[in-house]
């Protein structure tokens, strides 16, 4: 193929920049720094109330951080206050108990779908405390703007 | 244009440009419906439905019938034959509006409300899903008989490679057929039966991998067409000639082999598939800006050759050259320069980790306004002032608005997405009726930027009415006159006569295949092998 000089430099460029892209993503998605939420983990969503792994859901901490147990119903999240130590390791476990919905924490890239019958999980840490937004980002029904709840970071113990 | 095949293109034209404007209407409406003005129509029922219909007449409707009717002209006026199988391709045309109207039906009934992307457990009438088969299996029918004009073609002109216009048809044509199968699957052995209630239950994220095996592609079967008109239409009627011919057949070919396997980089966010999977997809991902770059620089350089013919000689002045006052030219060109912001926004959709921060917020409606709402939409709107009145013999009515009407749809879309794209990083999320989250002080914040995105929704529905105006003046009242031919534009340097690599469709199918079985099959199989539960349905509109 008869290709100009211009044209196979601008492709040669091209090429650099989208190798570059894949480099970066690579670099940081193996060194799991930037990991999006792929837990594999399956539950019925017919019993998540009855299920040991949600029938509690609460916010437990300890040494290491916190583990958030939480689940998506239309239109609410429970629980609907969600308090967390800054700083420290915070794991979300969460699921949905009817149709799909969406987890975002306003303001930082704690983001993950809830889809019933599977288990979500991430692990993230807030460094700045303060009350944040959390939003359901998946449409779920006629009340699906108004399914939010609230997260508060406190400052850390000494 | 052989009479008969003219009628056909018509008939789906028409679908096309009708579904166009009762999608724009409805888009005003939502448009206007975050802006949080007291309405009297305004209610969370109507928004979503409205959604829905908006979603589904503009992503599926007007695509798929524009791209059937350019498909006909493209397979017709490239060869110089009337398209075979005729009375099969009305049945297609047929069979495709019935669905639609069923589809269509279902969603303004109110027992549809469940947006394009029908994720279930959100279930609706069985009459959504068969319609929006049906749809599909229409145009399955003219992707049939698409194939079928090339090939008769083929057998006169054995060795010979096919005009371009035709080789980017074709390839639209195979990333379609590959991409149905996984939204074919779904509606079969899914959502059908369970909705008419023959299976209670459903695997949501199995129904999400056979959306999103359909729906990236789906994008591309968008884009292609867009792209026939920028390599073998713009630079004629800018008066220049094509820059390079192999190299867009290169382009084309490439879409042909990576447009499935990167679905997962729409479930970067999904539980139920690990990492190693997306991150597989979002590589190949990458592989698939190349030849949109290369696309950028052939269709550029195309013009600049159209520029200097008319006498530029400067480094820039060719683009003043350029007929800014014809209305396809001034839609393909200010479509072109909103899809390259559409394309940057989409590498940063891509990139796996950044994906995260605009999952699922405003960011991505501003984004696929840019890309299918004004890449693939503005440059048809050019196309239909191009291709109506060679079709029917009539002149082009209300000429001023059609010179005007793409400069609306820019300085609407600017407007409508940027803003958009702002308040999707401050965290507001798409597809919501309301952004006031009960007067929360970060949601607050979000306010005049939605009241932008509300005056960019009133200019793109100016825009969108001027166009339907100038399409129903001709259509019903435009001057008889002799019909102008349609022409392809020529390329720099002659095409060689003999058919290369790149013309060599089925071992690119093929490929493209096996790329599609190394990305899919392995994942799906470990899906299938996990312990899974069902989910019954929901109908919460
Ligand atoms: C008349 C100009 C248009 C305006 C004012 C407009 C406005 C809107 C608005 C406000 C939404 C709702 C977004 C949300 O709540 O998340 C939307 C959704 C959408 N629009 Fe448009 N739009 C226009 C043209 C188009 C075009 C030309 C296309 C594609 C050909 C398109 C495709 C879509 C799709 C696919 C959705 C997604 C619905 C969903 O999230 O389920 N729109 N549009
Ligand atoms: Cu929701
Ligand atoms: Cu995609």
């Amino acid at each position: 193929m008869n290709v100009p000089l211009y044209e196979k430099i601008w492709m040669w460029a091209a090429g650099g920049i989208i190798a570059a892209f894949i480099a970066i993503v690579l670099v940081t998605g193996v060194g799991g720094a930037l990991q999006p939420p792929s837990h594999v983990e399956t539950i019925d969503p017919t019993q998540v109330f009855k299920d040991p792994r949600f029938a509690h859901p609460a916010v437990t901490v300890d040494a290491n951080g916190a583990t958030v147990v939480a689940f998506g119903m239309m239109y609410g999240f429970t629980p609907a206050e969600i308090r967390v130590p800054a700083g420290k390791r915070v794991t979300f476990r969460m699921t949905s108990t009817d149709v799909t919905h969406g987890f975002l924490i306003v303001g930082t890239n704690a983001n993950t779908m809830l889809v019933p019958g599977y288990v979500s999980q991430f692990t993230t840490v807030f460094q700045r405390p303060g009350e944040y937004l959390i939003v359901c980002n998946e449409y779920c029904g006629l009340g699906h703007h108004l399914m939010s709840a609230k997260l508060i970071v406190e400052e850390a113990k000494p | 244009m052989s009479d008969r095949t003219g009628r056909l293109a018509l008939a789906n034209l028409w679908v096309a440009i009708l579904a166009f404007g009762v999608a724009s209407a409805m888009a005003l409406m939502q448009a206007l419906s975050r802006a949080a003005l007291d309405l009297p129509w305004r209610s969370a029922k109507m928004y979503y439905l409205s959604v829905t219909a908006h979603g589904t007449l503009m992503a599926l409707v007007f695509t798929t019938f524009f791209i059937m009717a350019f498909g006909y002209v493209v397979a017709e006026r490239t060869l110089g034959r009337a398209v075979p199988h005729r009375a099969l391709a009305w049945a297609g045309y047929w069979i495709a509006l019935a669905g639609t109207l069923a589809t269509v039906a279902a969603i303004l009934s109110g027992k549809a409300t469940v947006l394009y992307t029908f994720y279930p457990p959100l279930k609706a009438h069985p009459a959504f899903y068969i319609g929006a088969t049906l749809l599909v299996v229409g145009s399955w029918i003219w992707g049939f008989v698409i194939i079928r004009s090339y090939l008769a073609w083929k057998r006169e002109h054995a060795g010979q490679p096919a005009p371009l216009a035709l080789h980017g048809m074709l390839a639209t044509v195979i990333v379609w057929l590959i991409a149905t199968v996984g939204v074919a699957a779904e509606m079969l052995f899914l959502l059908i039966p369970w909705s008419l209630g023959l299976t209670k239950t459903v695997d949501p994220e199995l129904a999400r991998m056979l959306f999103w095996y359909f729906g990236h592609p789906l994008v591309y079967f968008w884009l292609l067409p867009a792209y026939v008109v920028w390599y073998a239409v713009l630079p004629k009627v800018a008066g220049g000639k094509l820059f390079s011919d192999p190299l867009a057949r290169l382009v084309f070919i490439l879409f042909i082999v990576l447009s499935t396997p990167v679905g997962f980089h729409h479930q970067f966010m999904d539980p139920g598939i690990p990492a190693s999977w997306k991150l597989f997809h979002a590589v190949l991902t990458f592989g698939i800006l190349f030849p949109s770059f290369v696309t950028a620089f052939t269709v550029t350089a195309s013009l600049e050759v159209a520029g200097r013919a008319k006498g530029a000689t400067g480094l820039v002045d060719w683009l003043k050259k350029l007929p800014w006052g014809d209305p396809l030219v001034a839609s393909v060109l200010l479509s072109m320069l909103l899809f390259a912001v559409g394309g940057v926004g989409g590498a940063i959709n891509a990139a796996y980790g950044m994906n995260a921060v605009v999952h699922n917020t405003a960011w991505i409606q501003g984004h696929f306004h840019l890309t299918v709402g004004s890449a693939t939409a503005l440059t048809f709107m050019g196309t239909a002032y191009w291709l109506l009145p060679r079709l029917t013999g009539r002149e082009l009515e209300l000429g001023l608005l059609a010179k005007v009407q793409p400069y609306l749809w820019f300085i609407g879309m600017v407007l409508f997405s940027i803003s958009n794209h702002i308040t999707g990083l401050m965290g507001m999320p798409r597809r919501i009726y309301d952004a006031s989250y009960g007067g929360s002080a970060v949601a607050h914040a979000w306010r005049g930027l939605t009241d932008v995105s509300a005056v960019g929704g009133l200019f793109l529905f100016t825009s969108a009415a001027f166009f339907m105006l100038v399409m129903l003046g001709t259509g019903l009242a435009g001057k008889k006159s002799a019909p102008q031919p349609i022409e392809w534009a020529e390329p720099l340097e002659p095409v060689s006569p003999r058919a290369g690599l790149l013309d060599r469709y089925g071992l690119w199918t093929v490929v493209a295949v096996v790329l599609v079985l190394i990305a899919y099959a392995v994942p799906l199989w470990q899906h299938l092998q996990m312990q899974r539960f069902g989910s019954p349905g929901f109908t919460p509109f």
